[in-house]
């Protein structure tokens, strides 16, 4: 019991940051950051051509950036806030506590960040990291082709060797926001001859570099979020590999695990108020207060359940990662139950909104935001991986079943 | 804190789990059956596990415990889930001693503890009366008679009810069924006139028995906690027992489960192991994923109990709504993957559900505790 006294200046010090946090988020989150984003257009992405949607927004992402805490994680030297394990999770803890929304959401956070600080070399990392901390580049991500979905190492867009260049040609699909983006990570095949996931490479380059075009895919939602993107000879410096030429797959993967990460915690992100209050604005209460609805009611509160159990879940796999215990197949089993629950989620407020949620086009409806949110989230069992594919990777990395 | 066993939490439960593992295995439960045990538990098994301070786990120092908290109540109990071992841990040393340790005055306290952590005291709580658990529902009379009480009804899954030599019986003094006032918990010598016993044979073979009280005196010092206001510490008690057991669920599905996983990577139909084939693959999958978010809810509310009783409330309604859901389809998936093998009785496989059914029942269901889920958040 030798370290009990440095355990308890630890405990002391954890403990004034997070008195410190608190005060200063309270002083410092404008109230109208205090809820979650209402549409796509009240996130704020960053960027070369960036808008601020309200001040409180600009106001909040200035201050959160001032203190690094865009990418609280991160080291200070790249723009982040370089907080430990223990002070991110209180910052969370703080942030959820009083609704606070991220000041800056972004695909270089979320996924090319984490890949850059282990596989990125020095000059990368010192380009890249503190643009994305910053908010002033937005990047897009360019895994997805026609004829590579699920089985991504299939894909077929080529880098050509050209002295110090790589020639890029091919096409990309489902590529999210590749029309506003300014860089594009992406998988391209350096080696045709070697066996799929040996030929691949993961490379970074500029969406306003000469042959790249996009065009915008409309989505069920009636937004579009993503496009199809072209590659006619795009000249890029192979100094903007990642990691090693024909090993890009290690980075490939690397990423996916972050992103499904991110994907998971869709479905515990409450939506403001508790869904039986929600679904009682529409379907009413009995004399009990309890919702007008008996079947609806217990499907909400089964939802409950599963919501504050993968929150926990979601903690503990934090936690898990911190005591190096955690398997690197995890955030897959996290993806798979977070969407389907997000999913669920959508259903019950489609059917607690009954006649109210079928607007499509009105102020009332606010043009229609839940039955499009609604649509919207049927892509989450997709995107970054689909729902069976978890499942495979799931029964075939963490339980071992046989079979390819 | 965070939701990992701390590193003297694992070297309990690894110490917990060679004990058991050795001594009591699977097959311990079924000679047990077999042998129609008069006990129903191993005598000398319970000796041990007092000696390694198991027994005393929750009861403070002061009283020969080891004065530890809920998570490390759940990790022996998990333990328990493995291999389904019969075992006074779950009645004597966490329900009933927390009753105790909770409710008790200093006499009470002083006079019972101390025998719960050497192992010589067996206690229970007899809380339900009807099929299923409505704590608010006790209608078990309990009427003033001169310094004391009399208490008159029954009670039904009573946990080791059979050997138990201290019951702690939860009964109204006042008002009628459904309301919180009212309640009382009274400490009661199944010895006394007019207690009748009778050991009731369940499905999982385990222990426990119905009990009716016809006109039983107690004396005034026999309340445990406050006349009329037993439901705050009853509520307590049940949350620390409703942890207990989602437990030993989490235990029970983790073994079923990883039976289950072998079996597929051993069995082979159609020229292939059976694990090669995606429709098993997938919701093996699905249930290892099940398996781990309850793990984790378990967890919250356990720490959630250590920290703070009384808020603990909604952490154990969804970890015991969880660990029911969960525990009911590993089980299911245990029989049904195993094929005509998981139907026998000579296969470990079915035993593994018998239990779960009646762990499922403990202290209220996946349906009762999900629906206080949704009365705390006002719907
Ligand atoms: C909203 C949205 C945004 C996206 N953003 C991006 C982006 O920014 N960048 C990017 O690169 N990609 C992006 N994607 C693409 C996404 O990663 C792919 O859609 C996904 O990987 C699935 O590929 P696919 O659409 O070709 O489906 P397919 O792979 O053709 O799958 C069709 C169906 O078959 C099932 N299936 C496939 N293989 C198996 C198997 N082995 N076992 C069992 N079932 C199987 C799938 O689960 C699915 O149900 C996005 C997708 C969506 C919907
Ligand atoms: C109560 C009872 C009575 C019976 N009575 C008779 C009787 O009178 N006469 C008789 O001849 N037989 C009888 N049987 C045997 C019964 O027909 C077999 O148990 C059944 O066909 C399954 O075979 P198995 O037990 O070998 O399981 P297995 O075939 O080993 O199956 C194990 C698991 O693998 C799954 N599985 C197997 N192949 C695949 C696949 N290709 N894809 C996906 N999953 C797969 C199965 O669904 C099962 O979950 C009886 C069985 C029981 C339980």
């Amino acid at each position: 019991m030798t370290d009990t006294v440095a355990g308890d200046s630890e405990a002391a010090d954890l403990e004034t940051f997070r008195v410190e946090t608190r005060a200063w988020l309270e002083a410092n989150c404008p109230p109208e950051m205090r809820k979650p984003a209402t549409s796509d257009a009240d996130v704020f992405w960053g960027g070369r051509n960036a808008k601020f949607s309200s001040e409180p927004q600009r106001v909040w992402f200035e201050r959160m950036r001032d203190k690094g805490w865009t990418v609280p994680d991160w080291p200070k030297e790249y723009g982040g806030g370089g907080l430990s394990a223990v002070e991110h999770k209180v910052l969370r803890a703080e942030m959820g506590r009083i609704g606070a929304r991220p000041p800056l959401s972004s695909f270089g956070i979320w996924m090319l960040g984490p890949a850059l600080l282990k596989y990125g070399n020095e000059a990368q990392k010192k380009e890249h990291l503190p643009k994305i901390a910053a908010g002033l580049i937005r990047w897009c991500q360019g895994y997805s082709e026609p004829n590579a979905g699920s089985d991504l190492a299939s894909l077929q867009t080529r880098a050509e060797s050209d002295g110090d260049d790589f020639v890029i040609t091919g096409q990309k699909i489902w590529t999210s926001y590749a029309n506003y983006a300014d860089w594009i990570f992406c998988l391209v095949r350096t080696d045709p001859t070697a066996k799929k996931h040996d030929g691949i490479s993961f490379i970074l380059f500029d969406m306003a570099s000469k042959g790249v075009t996009t065009k915008p895919i409309l989505l069920i939602s009636g937004y579009s979020p993503f496009c199809e993107t072209f590659f006619d000879n795009v000249r890029v410096p192979k100094s903007q590999v990642v990691g090693t030429v024909n090993r890009g797959w290690d980075v490939a993967k690397y990423l996916l695990q972050h992103e499904r990460a991110m994907i998971s915690g869709m479905g515990e992100r409450g939506v403001g108020r508790p869904l039986g209050q929600i679904a009682a604005d529409s379907v009413g209460t009995d004399a009990a207060g309890r919702l007008d609805d008996a079947m609806l009611r217990g499907r909400i509160a089964s939802f409950d359940v599963d919501e504050a159990a993968l929150a926990a879940c979601a903690e503990r796999a934090v936690d898990l990662a911190k005591a190096g215990q955690a398997h690197p197949a995890f955030s897959s089993a996290m993806k798979y139950y977070g969407t389907e629950l997000n999913k669920r989620r959508y259903e019950i407020l489609m059917s607690a909104g009954g006649v109210d949620a079928l607007e499509w086009e009105s102020e009332r409806s606010r043009q229609g935001a839940r039955p499009r949110a609604w649509l919207r989230t049927k892509a989450n069992s997709i995107e970054g991986g689909t729902s069976e594919v978890m499942l495979g990777i799931v029964a075939k990395r963490i339980l071992d079943l046989p079979g390819a | 804190m965070a939701l990992v066993l701390t590193e003297e939490q694992s070297m309990l439960r690894d110490s917990a789990r060679g004990l058991i593992s050795d001594k009591a295995p699977v097959s311990h439960l079924r000679h047990l059956r077999d042998s129609k045990d008069p006990t129903g538990f191993s005598k000398e098994f319970w000796h041990s596990f007092a000696e390694m301070g198991f027994a005393g786990l929750l009861v403070p120092e002061e009283f020969g415990g080891s004065g530890l908290g809920f998570v490390e109540a759940g990790v022996i109990m998990e333990e328990i889930g493995r291999t389904l071992m019969p075992s006074p841990f779950l009645a004597t040393s966490v329900v009933a001693a927390s009753a105790l340790n909770r409710g008790g005055n200093a006499a009470q306290k002083a006079e019972f503890l101390p025998k719960i952590s050497s192992g010589s005291l067996l206690a229970t709580l007899a809380i339900d009366e009807g099929a299923k658990h409505r704590p608010l529902q006790t209608n078990l009379q309990a009427v003033r008679a001169g310094n004391g009480f009399k208490l008159s009804g029954a009670k039904a899954l009573v946990v080791d009810g059979h050997v138990a030599d201290l019951l702690i019986v939860a009964a109204r003094t006042v008002g009628s069924p459904g309301e919180r006032e009212g309640l009382t918990l009274f400490l009661v010598n199944p010895a006394a006139k007019g207690v009748a016993v009778e050991r009731t044979i369940m499905v999982d073979a385990h222990n426990a028995a119905r009990i009716e009280f016809a006109n039983v005196e107690v004396d005034a010092d026999s309340v445990l906690g406050e006349v009329d206001q037993g439901a705050g510490l009853l509520d307590g008690v049940l949350d620390i027992g409703r942890g207990a057991v989602a437990s030993e669920m989490v235990g029970l599905s983790e073994e079923v489960f990883g039976r289950t996983v072998e079996y597929l990577k051993s069995r082979k139909q159609f020229g292939k192991l059976i694990g090669e084939f995606q429709a098993l693959q997938h919701r093996a999958a699905e249930l290892y994923v099940d398996i781990e978010i309850t793990r984790a809810a378990v967890m919250k509310a356990l720490q959630a109990l250590d920290a703070d009783i009384a808020k603990a409330a909604s952490a154990v309604a969804v970890a015991k709504a969880r660990a029911g859901t969960t525990a009911t389809r590993a089980v299911q998936e245990g029989v049904q993957m195993h094929g005509g093998m998981g139907m026998t009785d000579q296969f470990d496989i079915g035993f593994f559900m018998k239990r779960a059914r009646v762990c499922e029942e403990l202290f209220g269901d996946a349906n009762y505790h999900t629906e206080q889920l949704a009365r705390a958040r006002g719907y």
